[in-house]
Protein backbone atom coordinates (compact mmCIF):
# COMPACT_ATOMS: atom_id res chain seq x y z
CA UNK A 1 0.00 0.00 0.00
CA UNK A 2 1.34 3.42 -0.93
CA UNK A 3 0.12 6.59 0.79
CA UNK A 4 1.02 10.12 -0.20
CA UNK A 5 1.45 12.87 2.37
CA UNK A 6 3.22 16.16 2.79
CA UNK A 7 6.90 16.47 3.58
CA UNK A 8 7.70 18.08 6.92
CA UNK A 9 11.34 16.91 6.99
CA UNK A 10 12.70 15.45 3.76
CA UNK A 11 14.35 12.05 3.95
CA UNK A 12 14.21 8.32 3.29
CA UNK A 13 14.00 5.62 5.98
CA UNK A 14 12.71 2.10 6.38
CA UNK A 15 11.62 0.45 9.62
CA UNK A 16 8.95 -1.09 11.79
CA UNK A 17 5.87 0.94 12.64
CA UNK A 18 4.88 1.80 16.19
CA UNK A 19 1.37 3.23 16.04
CA UNK A 20 -0.32 5.37 18.70
CA UNK A 21 -4.01 6.19 18.32
CA UNK A 22 -3.46 9.07 20.76
CA UNK A 23 -1.37 12.27 20.40
CA UNK A 24 2.15 12.22 21.85
CA UNK A 25 3.67 14.95 23.98
CA UNK A 26 7.42 14.54 24.22
CA UNK A 27 8.07 16.75 27.26
CA UNK A 28 7.02 14.62 30.20
CA UNK A 29 5.55 12.00 27.85
CA UNK A 30 8.74 10.29 26.68
CA UNK A 31 11.76 9.62 28.90
CA UNK A 32 14.68 11.44 27.23
CA UNK A 33 17.18 8.98 28.76
CA UNK A 34 15.57 5.79 27.43
CA UNK A 35 13.11 6.70 24.66
CA UNK A 36 10.33 4.92 26.55
CA UNK A 37 6.83 6.41 26.65
CA UNK A 38 6.11 7.24 30.30
CA UNK A 39 2.90 9.25 30.18
CA UNK A 40 0.35 7.74 32.57
CA UNK A 41 -2.53 6.11 30.70
CA UNK A 42 -0.91 6.52 27.28
CA UNK A 43 -1.56 3.58 24.90
CA UNK A 44 2.20 3.30 24.17
CA UNK A 45 3.22 3.51 27.82
CA UNK A 46 6.23 1.28 28.50
CA UNK A 47 7.20 0.97 24.80
CA UNK A 48 10.32 2.52 23.30
CA UNK A 49 10.12 4.87 20.31
CA UNK A 50 13.82 4.28 19.51
CA UNK A 51 14.47 3.08 15.98
CA UNK A 52 10.77 2.89 15.10
CA UNK A 53 8.70 4.62 12.46
CA UNK A 54 6.53 6.43 14.96
CA UNK A 55 2.96 6.92 13.75
CA UNK A 56 0.53 9.13 15.70
CA UNK A 57 -2.22 11.65 14.98
CA UNK A 58 -0.49 14.82 16.16
CA UNK A 59 1.77 16.28 18.84
CA UNK A 60 0.70 17.95 22.07
CA UNK A 61 2.11 19.64 25.15
CA UNK A 62 5.01 22.00 25.76
CA UNK A 63 7.16 23.47 22.98
CA UNK A 64 10.16 22.22 24.98
CA UNK A 65 9.17 18.84 23.49
CA UNK A 66 11.15 19.77 20.35
CA UNK A 67 14.31 19.65 22.46
CA UNK A 68 13.36 16.24 23.90
CA UNK A 69 13.33 14.81 20.36
CA UNK A 70 16.72 16.43 19.76
CA UNK A 71 18.09 14.89 22.93
CA UNK A 72 16.78 11.44 21.93
CA UNK A 73 18.41 11.80 18.50
CA UNK A 74 21.68 12.81 20.11
CA UNK A 75 21.64 9.63 22.17
CA UNK A 76 20.56 7.46 19.24
CA UNK A 77 17.15 6.84 20.83
CA UNK A 78 14.94 8.85 18.49
CA UNK A 79 12.36 7.37 16.14
CA UNK A 80 13.79 6.60 12.67
CA UNK A 81 10.91 8.44 11.04
CA UNK A 82 7.67 10.17 12.03
CA UNK A 83 4.26 9.96 10.38
CA UNK A 84 1.40 12.20 11.56
CA UNK A 85 -2.17 12.66 10.47
CA UNK A 86 -1.82 16.42 11.01
CA UNK A 87 1.41 17.71 12.45
CA UNK A 88 1.85 20.75 14.69
CA UNK A 89 4.81 22.95 15.47
CA UNK A 90 6.40 21.07 18.38
CA UNK A 91 7.04 17.71 16.72
CA UNK A 92 7.68 19.31 13.30
CA UNK A 93 10.39 21.58 14.70
CA UNK A 94 11.79 18.67 16.72
CA UNK A 95 12.04 16.48 13.59
CA UNK A 96 13.72 19.23 11.58
CA UNK A 97 16.36 20.08 14.17
CA UNK A 98 17.01 16.36 14.77
CA UNK A 99 17.09 15.31 11.09
CA UNK A 100 14.24 12.82 11.44
CA UNK A 101 12.36 12.26 8.16
CA UNK A 102 8.74 13.26 8.73
CA UNK A 103 5.53 13.23 6.69
CA UNK A 104 2.02 14.35 7.58
CA UNK A 105 -1.38 14.29 5.91
CA UNK A 106 -1.43 10.49 6.08
CA UNK A 107 -4.47 8.35 6.94
CA UNK A 108 -2.75 6.68 9.87
CA UNK A 109 -5.66 4.26 10.36
CA UNK A 110 -4.11 2.31 7.47
CA UNK A 111 -0.96 1.55 9.47
CA UNK A 112 -0.61 -0.99 12.29
CA UNK A 113 2.13 -1.56 14.81
CA UNK A 114 4.58 -4.07 13.35
CA UNK A 115 4.00 -3.07 9.70
CA UNK A 116 7.12 -2.51 7.62
CA UNK A 117 7.06 1.12 6.59
CA UNK A 118 9.21 3.09 4.18
CA UNK A 119 9.21 6.89 4.08
CA UNK A 120 10.61 8.38 0.88
CA UNK A 121 9.98 12.09 0.52
CA UNK A 122 6.20 12.50 0.45
CA UNK A 123 5.52 8.78 -0.10
CA UNK A 124 4.84 6.22 2.61
CA UNK A 125 4.88 2.53 1.67
CA UNK A 126 3.29 0.07 4.10
CA UNK A 127 3.81 -3.69 4.02
CA UNK A 128 1.85 -5.82 6.41
CA UNK A 129 4.02 -8.54 7.86
CA UNK A 130 2.25 -11.89 8.24
CA UNK A 131 2.19 -13.00 11.84
CA UNK A 132 0.48 -15.88 13.61
CA UNK A 133 -3.20 -15.20 14.10
CA UNK A 134 -3.14 -11.99 12.09
CA UNK A 135 -4.25 -13.33 8.71
CA UNK A 136 -2.63 -13.10 5.33
CA UNK A 137 -0.08 -10.66 4.18
CA UNK A 138 -1.57 -7.61 2.59
CA UNK A 139 0.27 -5.26 0.27
CA UNK B 1 3.99 28.68 -0.56
CA UNK B 2 5.56 31.49 -2.58
CA UNK B 3 9.22 32.13 -1.80
CA UNK B 4 11.40 34.86 -3.28
CA UNK B 5 14.56 33.89 -5.14
CA UNK B 6 16.62 34.89 -2.14
CA UNK B 7 14.46 32.77 0.17
CA UNK B 8 14.78 29.77 -2.14
CA UNK B 9 18.55 30.15 -2.02
CA UNK B 10 18.50 30.32 1.77
CA UNK B 11 16.42 27.13 1.85
CA UNK B 12 18.79 25.43 -0.58
CA UNK B 13 21.72 26.07 1.74
CA UNK B 14 23.44 28.88 -0.19
CA UNK B 15 23.93 30.78 3.07
CA UNK B 16 25.16 27.79 5.03
CA UNK B 17 23.63 24.98 7.09
CA UNK B 18 22.46 27.19 9.96
CA UNK B 19 20.34 29.40 7.70
CA UNK B 20 19.11 26.37 5.80
CA UNK B 21 17.88 24.73 9.00
CA UNK B 22 16.17 27.96 10.06
CA UNK B 23 14.44 28.25 6.67
CA UNK B 24 13.36 24.60 6.89
CA UNK B 25 11.68 25.35 10.22
CA UNK B 26 9.99 28.54 9.02
CA UNK B 27 8.74 27.02 5.75
CA UNK B 28 7.58 23.78 7.42
CA UNK B 29 5.47 25.82 9.85
CA UNK B 30 4.16 27.77 6.86
CA UNK B 31 3.09 24.54 5.16
CA UNK B 32 1.50 23.16 8.32
CA UNK B 33 -0.50 26.31 8.98
CA UNK B 34 -1.33 27.15 5.36
CA UNK B 35 0.77 30.30 4.88
CA UNK B 36 0.93 31.77 1.38
CA UNK B 37 4.35 33.37 1.88
CA UNK B 38 6.82 34.63 4.47
CA UNK B 39 6.75 38.01 6.17
CA UNK B 40 9.75 40.04 7.38
CA UNK B 41 9.83 40.47 11.14
CA UNK B 42 10.86 43.66 12.87
CA UNK B 43 12.12 41.97 16.03
CA UNK B 44 12.27 38.59 17.72
CA UNK B 45 11.93 37.61 21.36
CA UNK B 46 13.20 34.13 22.19
CA UNK B 47 11.83 31.98 25.01
CA UNK B 48 13.64 28.85 26.12
CA UNK B 49 16.45 30.63 27.94
CA UNK B 50 16.34 29.19 31.44
CA UNK B 51 18.47 26.08 31.84
CA UNK B 52 15.63 24.85 34.07
CA UNK B 53 13.42 24.57 30.95
CA UNK B 54 16.05 23.83 28.29
CA UNK B 55 18.02 21.14 30.03
CA UNK B 56 21.12 19.57 28.56
CA UNK B 57 19.41 18.84 25.22
CA UNK B 58 18.47 22.46 24.64
CA UNK B 59 21.99 23.59 25.50
CA UNK B 60 23.50 21.04 23.09
CA UNK B 61 21.20 22.17 20.33
CA UNK B 62 21.93 25.89 20.77
CA UNK B 63 25.68 25.30 20.86
CA UNK B 64 25.52 23.21 17.71
CA UNK B 65 23.43 25.77 15.82
CA UNK B 66 25.77 28.59 16.87
CA UNK B 67 28.76 26.49 15.79
CA UNK B 68 27.16 25.94 12.37
CA UNK B 69 27.10 29.72 11.99
CA UNK B 70 23.63 30.75 13.18
CA UNK B 71 23.48 34.56 13.43
CA UNK B 72 20.38 36.71 13.89
CA UNK B 73 19.45 39.28 11.20
CA UNK B 74 16.98 41.39 13.19
CA UNK B 75 17.05 42.78 16.74
CA UNK B 76 16.54 39.75 18.96
CA UNK B 77 15.91 39.68 22.68
CA UNK B 78 15.82 36.94 25.28
CA UNK B 79 13.25 35.84 27.80
CA UNK B 80 14.32 35.66 31.47
CA UNK B 81 17.11 33.23 32.31
CA UNK B 82 17.36 30.98 35.34
CA UNK B 83 19.68 33.25 37.34
CA UNK B 84 20.51 36.91 37.85
CA UNK B 85 23.67 37.16 35.77
CA UNK B 86 25.45 39.44 38.21
CA UNK B 87 24.22 38.58 41.67
CA UNK B 88 23.30 34.87 41.60
CA UNK B 89 25.75 34.08 44.41
CA UNK B 90 24.23 36.67 46.71
CA UNK B 91 20.80 35.18 45.97
CA UNK B 92 21.94 31.68 47.00
CA UNK B 93 21.23 30.11 43.61
CA UNK B 94 23.14 26.85 42.96
CA UNK B 95 26.55 27.17 41.27
CA UNK B 96 26.26 24.19 38.91
CA UNK B 97 22.96 25.53 37.59
CA UNK B 98 24.40 29.03 37.17
CA UNK B 99 27.34 27.59 35.24
CA UNK B 100 25.08 25.78 32.77
CA UNK B 101 22.94 28.88 32.47
CA UNK B 102 25.98 30.95 31.47
CA UNK B 103 26.78 28.40 28.76
CA UNK B 104 23.27 28.80 27.34
CA UNK B 105 23.69 32.56 27.27
CA UNK B 106 27.12 32.27 25.64
CA UNK B 107 25.54 30.33 22.77
CA UNK B 108 22.85 32.98 22.33
CA UNK B 109 25.43 35.78 22.52
CA UNK B 110 27.45 34.06 19.80
CA UNK B 111 24.37 34.32 17.58
CA UNK B 112 24.27 38.09 18.11
CA UNK B 113 21.33 38.19 20.50
CA UNK B 114 20.93 40.99 23.06
CA UNK B 115 21.25 39.76 26.65
CA UNK B 116 18.08 41.58 27.69
CA UNK B 117 16.57 38.57 29.51
CA UNK B 118 13.14 40.03 30.15
CA UNK B 119 9.50 39.17 29.56
CA UNK B 120 8.70 42.89 29.18
CA UNK B 121 10.95 44.13 26.33
CA UNK B 122 8.34 46.83 25.67
CA UNK B 123 9.21 48.41 29.06
CA UNK B 124 12.85 48.93 28.08
CA UNK B 125 12.38 50.73 24.81
CA UNK B 126 11.72 47.81 22.43
CA UNK B 127 8.22 49.02 21.58
CA UNK B 128 6.89 47.68 18.28
CA UNK B 129 4.59 49.95 16.31
CA UNK B 130 0.99 49.34 15.30
CA UNK B 131 0.84 46.57 12.70
CA UNK B 132 4.52 45.58 13.07
CA UNK B 133 5.19 41.90 12.37
CA UNK B 134 7.15 40.13 15.11
CA UNK B 135 8.17 36.65 16.16
CA UNK B 136 7.92 36.78 19.94
CA UNK B 137 7.55 33.75 22.14
CA UNK B 138 7.04 34.63 25.79
CA UNK B 139 3.32 34.21 26.28
CA UNK B 140 2.62 37.40 28.26
CA UNK B 141 4.80 39.52 25.94
CA UNK B 142 2.97 38.06 22.92
CA UNK B 143 -0.43 38.87 24.42
CA UNK B 144 0.64 42.40 25.40
CA UNK B 145 2.32 43.18 22.05
CA UNK B 146 -0.65 41.95 20.01
CA UNK B 147 -3.36 43.46 22.15
CA UNK B 148 -2.11 46.65 23.74
CA UNK B 149 0.51 47.66 21.16
CA UNK B 150 -1.36 46.37 18.09
CA UNK B 151 1.67 44.48 16.75
CA UNK B 152 1.30 41.08 15.08
CA UNK B 153 2.89 37.90 16.36
CA UNK B 154 1.97 34.26 16.86
CA UNK B 155 2.99 32.44 20.03
CA UNK B 156 6.31 31.14 18.79
CA UNK B 157 8.14 28.23 20.41
CA UNK B 158 11.80 28.81 21.36
CA UNK B 159 13.36 27.17 18.26
CA UNK B 160 10.81 28.66 15.84
CA UNK B 161 11.41 32.19 17.17
CA UNK B 162 15.13 31.64 16.83
CA UNK B 163 14.65 30.35 13.29
CA UNK B 164 12.70 33.52 12.46
CA UNK B 165 15.56 35.63 13.84
CA UNK B 166 18.12 33.75 11.76
CA UNK B 167 16.01 34.11 8.57
CA UNK B 168 14.61 37.56 9.44
CA UNK B 169 11.23 36.15 8.44
CA UNK B 170 8.36 34.09 9.70
CA UNK B 171 5.50 32.32 7.93
CA UNK B 172 2.47 34.54 7.32
CA UNK B 173 -0.35 32.74 9.13
CA UNK B 174 -2.43 33.07 12.28
CA UNK B 175 -2.28 36.48 13.95
CA UNK B 176 -0.20 38.02 11.13
CA UNK B 177 -3.45 38.08 9.13
CA UNK B 178 -6.16 40.67 9.85
CA UNK B 179 -9.02 38.20 9.43
CA UNK B 180 -7.66 36.03 12.26
CA UNK B 181 -7.59 38.91 14.75
CA UNK B 182 -11.36 39.17 15.27
CA UNK B 183 -12.79 38.36 18.68
CA UNK B 184 -14.24 34.90 19.28
CA UNK B 185 -15.72 35.73 22.68
CA UNK B 186 -17.46 38.77 24.18
CA UNK B 187 -16.66 39.05 27.88
CA UNK B 188 -19.03 41.05 30.09
CA UNK B 189 -17.59 41.72 33.51
CA UNK B 190 -20.33 42.25 36.11
CA UNK B 191 -18.20 42.50 39.26
CA UNK B 192 -15.75 45.22 40.27
CA UNK B 193 -12.23 44.84 38.88
CA UNK B 194 -9.99 47.41 40.53
CA UNK B 195 -6.59 46.23 41.67
CA UNK B 196 -3.79 44.65 39.66
CA UNK B 197 -4.62 41.35 41.40
CA UNK B 198 -8.27 41.58 40.31
CA UNK B 199 -7.13 42.04 36.72
CA UNK B 200 -4.86 39.03 37.00
CA UNK B 201 -7.56 36.81 38.50
CA UNK B 202 -10.02 38.00 35.85
CA UNK B 203 -7.45 37.12 33.17
CA UNK B 204 -6.90 33.67 34.65
CA UNK B 205 -10.65 32.95 34.72
CA UNK B 206 -11.20 34.20 31.16
CA UNK B 207 -8.14 32.28 29.94
CA UNK B 208 -9.50 29.07 31.42
CA UNK B 209 -12.80 29.58 29.62
CA UNK B 210 -11.67 30.77 26.19
CA UNK B 211 -8.48 28.67 25.79
CA UNK B 212 -6.95 29.81 22.51
CA UNK B 213 -9.82 32.19 21.79
CA UNK B 214 -9.71 35.98 21.34
CA UNK B 215 -11.76 37.73 24.04
CA UNK B 216 -13.33 41.17 23.59
CA UNK B 217 -13.87 42.84 26.97
CA UNK B 218 -16.81 45.14 27.40
CA UNK B 219 -15.71 47.71 29.98
CA UNK B 220 -19.07 48.99 31.14
CA UNK B 221 -18.87 51.55 33.87
CA UNK B 222 -19.49 50.20 37.34
CA UNK B 223 -17.57 46.95 37.05
CA UNK B 224 -14.66 48.04 34.98
CA UNK B 225 -13.96 51.69 34.39
CA UNK B 226 -11.71 52.21 31.37
CA UNK B 227 -10.79 55.65 32.72
CA UNK B 228 -9.19 54.26 35.86
CA UNK B 229 -7.70 51.17 34.26
CA UNK B 230 -3.98 51.37 33.73
CA UNK B 231 -2.95 50.47 30.20
CA UNK B 232 0.31 49.49 31.85
CA UNK B 233 0.13 47.43 35.03
CA UNK B 234 -3.53 46.35 34.84
CA UNK B 235 -3.45 45.18 31.24
CA UNK B 236 -0.04 43.59 31.76
CA UNK B 237 -1.45 41.48 34.60
CA UNK B 238 -4.57 40.67 32.57
CA UNK B 239 -2.52 39.61 29.54
CA UNK B 240 -0.08 37.49 31.53
CA UNK B 241 -2.78 35.61 33.43
CA UNK B 242 -4.90 34.97 30.31
CA UNK B 243 -1.89 33.56 28.51
CA UNK B 244 -1.11 31.29 31.47
CA UNK B 245 -4.65 30.20 32.44
CA UNK B 246 -5.46 29.64 28.77
CA UNK B 247 -3.44 30.22 25.63
CA UNK B 248 -4.71 33.70 24.79
CA UNK B 249 -2.39 35.54 22.40
CA UNK B 250 -4.68 38.48 21.60
CA UNK B 251 -7.54 40.28 23.34
CA UNK B 252 -9.41 43.52 22.81
CA UNK B 253 -10.71 45.94 25.44
CA UNK B 254 -13.51 48.24 24.36
CA UNK B 255 -12.24 51.78 24.07
CA UNK B 256 -8.75 50.94 25.30
CA UNK B 257 -6.85 48.68 22.91
CA UNK B 258 -5.97 49.88 19.40
CA UNK B 259 -8.00 47.38 17.37
CA UNK B 260 -11.10 47.39 19.61
CA UNK B 261 -12.90 50.07 17.57
CA UNK B 262 -12.32 48.50 14.15
CA UNK B 263 -15.35 47.47 12.10
CA UNK B 264 -16.37 43.86 12.56
CA UNK B 265 -13.68 43.28 15.18
CA UNK B 266 -16.08 40.85 16.88
CA UNK B 267 -16.99 37.76 14.88
CA UNK B 268 -20.73 37.35 14.30
CA UNK B 269 -20.59 33.91 15.93
CA UNK B 270 -18.73 35.16 19.02
CA UNK B 271 -19.78 33.44 22.23
CA UNK B 272 -20.85 35.58 25.20
CA UNK B 273 -19.26 35.07 28.58
CA UNK B 274 -20.32 36.78 31.79
CA UNK B 275 -18.02 37.08 34.79
CA UNK B 276 -20.16 37.68 37.90
CA UNK B 277 -17.51 37.13 40.52
CA UNK B 278 -13.80 36.64 40.90
CA UNK B 279 -14.23 34.54 44.05
CA UNK B 280 -13.71 31.21 42.32
CA UNK B 281 -10.53 32.43 40.64
CA UNK B 282 -9.19 33.74 43.96
CA UNK B 283 -10.03 30.42 45.60
CA UNK B 284 -8.18 28.47 42.92
CA UNK B 285 -5.04 30.59 43.01
CA UNK B 286 -4.76 31.70 46.61
CA UNK B 287 -4.67 29.93 49.99
CA UNK B 288 -5.30 31.63 53.36
CA UNK B 289 -1.70 31.27 54.54
CA UNK B 290 -0.53 33.13 57.62
CA UNK B 291 3.27 32.80 57.75
CA UNK B 292 4.82 34.16 54.54
CA UNK B 293 8.51 33.41 54.00
CA UNK B 294 8.82 34.65 50.42
CA UNK B 295 7.30 37.69 48.71
CA UNK B 296 7.58 37.96 44.95
CA UNK B 297 6.72 41.07 42.94
CA UNK B 298 7.40 41.51 39.22
CA UNK B 299 5.62 38.86 37.15
CA UNK B 300 5.66 40.07 34.43
CA UNK B 301 8.86 42.03 35.15
CA UNK B 302 8.25 45.15 37.22
CA UNK B 303 8.18 48.58 35.64
CA UNK B 304 10.13 51.58 36.88
CA UNK B 305 6.92 52.88 38.51
CA UNK B 306 6.46 49.67 40.48
CA UNK B 307 10.06 49.84 41.72
CA UNK B 308 9.43 53.42 42.81
CA UNK B 309 6.27 52.40 44.67
CA UNK B 310 8.10 49.57 46.46
CA UNK B 311 11.00 51.85 47.40
CA UNK B 312 8.63 54.47 48.83
CA UNK B 313 6.68 51.89 50.78
CA UNK B 314 9.79 50.33 52.30
CA UNK B 315 11.38 53.62 53.38
CA UNK B 316 12.22 53.28 57.08
CA UNK B 317 11.08 49.64 57.23
CA UNK B 318 12.83 46.23 57.31
CA UNK B 319 11.55 43.07 55.67
CA UNK B 320 11.45 39.74 57.50
CA UNK B 321 10.50 37.55 54.54
CA UNK B 322 12.72 37.00 51.51
CA UNK B 323 11.58 39.76 49.14
CA UNK B 324 12.26 39.55 45.40
CA UNK B 325 11.31 42.28 42.97
CA UNK B 326 12.08 40.84 39.52
CA UNK B 327 12.69 43.24 36.67
CA UNK B 328 14.67 43.84 33.48
CA UNK B 329 18.35 44.73 34.00
CA UNK B 330 17.75 48.01 32.15
CA UNK B 331 14.85 48.91 34.46
CA UNK B 332 17.02 48.05 37.46
CA UNK B 333 19.71 50.45 36.20
CA UNK B 334 17.22 53.27 35.87
CA UNK B 335 15.85 52.57 39.35
CA UNK B 336 19.39 52.54 40.69
CA UNK B 337 20.00 55.98 39.20
CA UNK B 338 16.91 57.20 41.07
CA UNK B 339 18.10 55.63 44.35
CA UNK B 340 15.18 53.20 44.53
CA UNK B 341 17.23 49.98 44.32
CA UNK B 342 19.34 51.18 47.25
CA UNK B 343 16.22 51.99 49.26
CA UNK B 344 14.79 48.51 48.64
CA UNK B 345 18.09 46.81 49.48
CA UNK B 346 18.48 48.94 52.59
CA UNK B 347 15.17 47.49 53.78
CA UNK B 348 16.50 43.98 53.15
CA UNK B 349 14.78 43.33 49.80
CA UNK B 350 16.37 42.15 46.54
CA UNK B 351 15.93 43.75 43.13
CA UNK B 352 16.58 40.74 40.92
CA UNK B 353 17.11 41.06 37.19
CA UNK B 354 17.51 38.71 34.21
CA UNK B 355 15.34 36.04 35.84
CA UNK B 356 11.99 35.52 37.55
CA UNK B 357 10.42 33.08 39.94
CA UNK B 358 8.84 31.02 37.17
CA UNK B 359 12.20 30.09 35.64
CA UNK B 360 14.69 30.42 38.53
CA UNK B 361 15.35 27.38 40.76
CA UNK B 362 13.42 29.09 43.57
CA UNK B 363 13.00 25.74 45.35
CA UNK B 364 16.72 26.01 46.19
CA UNK B 365 16.02 29.06 48.40
CA UNK B 366 14.32 26.83 50.96
CA UNK B 367 11.10 28.86 51.03
CA UNK B 368 7.65 27.29 51.26
CA UNK B 369 5.03 30.01 51.29
CA UNK B 370 4.82 32.93 48.91
CA UNK B 371 2.79 36.11 48.66
CA UNK B 372 2.50 37.77 45.27
CA UNK B 373 0.33 40.28 43.41
CA UNK B 374 0.59 38.25 40.18
CA UNK B 375 -2.06 35.70 39.22
CA UNK B 376 0.37 34.24 36.67
CA UNK B 377 3.01 33.69 39.37
CA UNK B 378 0.34 32.18 41.63
CA UNK B 379 -0.63 29.80 38.82
CA UNK B 380 2.90 28.52 38.17
CA UNK B 381 4.60 28.62 41.59
CA UNK B 382 2.92 25.51 43.08
CA UNK B 383 3.83 23.23 40.15
CA UNK B 384 7.17 24.80 39.15
CA UNK B 385 8.61 25.53 42.56
CA UNK B 386 6.50 23.65 45.09
CA UNK B 387 5.31 26.83 46.81
CA UNK B 388 2.00 27.57 48.48
CA UNK B 389 0.67 30.95 47.45
CA UNK B 390 -1.36 33.82 48.82
CA UNK B 391 -2.50 36.54 46.45
CA UNK B 392 -2.71 40.18 47.45
CA UNK B 393 -2.10 43.68 46.16
CA UNK B 394 1.37 45.20 46.14
CA UNK B 395 0.64 46.93 49.47
CA UNK B 396 -0.66 43.74 51.09
CA UNK B 397 2.33 41.74 49.86
CA UNK B 398 4.79 44.34 51.16
CA UNK B 399 2.98 44.39 54.51
CA UNK B 400 3.45 40.63 54.62
CA UNK B 401 7.15 41.00 53.74
CA UNK B 402 7.69 43.45 56.60
CA UNK B 403 5.81 41.36 59.16
CA UNK B 404 6.84 37.92 57.91
CA UNK B 405 3.18 36.99 58.02
CA UNK B 406 -0.04 37.93 56.31
CA UNK B 407 -1.38 41.07 58.00
CA UNK B 408 -3.29 42.97 55.38
CA UNK B 409 -4.99 46.24 56.00
CA UNK B 410 -7.39 45.63 53.13
CA UNK B 411 -9.16 42.65 51.64
CA UNK B 412 -9.37 41.74 47.97
CA UNK B 413 -12.26 43.67 46.52
CA UNK B 414 -14.23 40.94 44.84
Amino acid sequence: MRLRGRIIKEGAVHGEALVSPEPIGFLGGVDPETGVVVEAGHPLRGQSVAGKILVFPTGKGSTVGSYVLYRLAYKGLAPLGIINAASEAIVAVGAIISNIPMVDGIDIGQIRTGDEVTIEGEWVTVRRVARTGQGAEAE
Amino acid sequence: MRLTRHEKQMLAGKEGPAVQKAMEIVTALGRIYGATDLVHVESVQVAGVSYKNLGEAGLLFLREWAREGARVRVPTMLNPAGVDLEQWRALDLPEEFAQRQMEVLDAYAQMGIEMTCTCTPYLIGRVPGLGAHLAWSESSAVAFANSVLGARTNREGGPSALAAAICGRTARYGLHLTENRRATHIVRVACPVRTEVDFGVLGYEVGRRVGKGIPYFVADGAAWNAETTSAGLHLRMLAAAMAAGGAVALFHVQGMTPESELDEIVRPDAEEIRIDSLAEGYARLSSPLEPIDFVSIGCPHASLEELRDVARYLAGRRVRSVLWITTARETRRRAEAAGWVQAIEHAGGHVVSDTCLVVAPVEALGVKTMATNSAKAAFYAPSHSGLQVRLGTLGECLDAAVQGRWAPRRRPTC
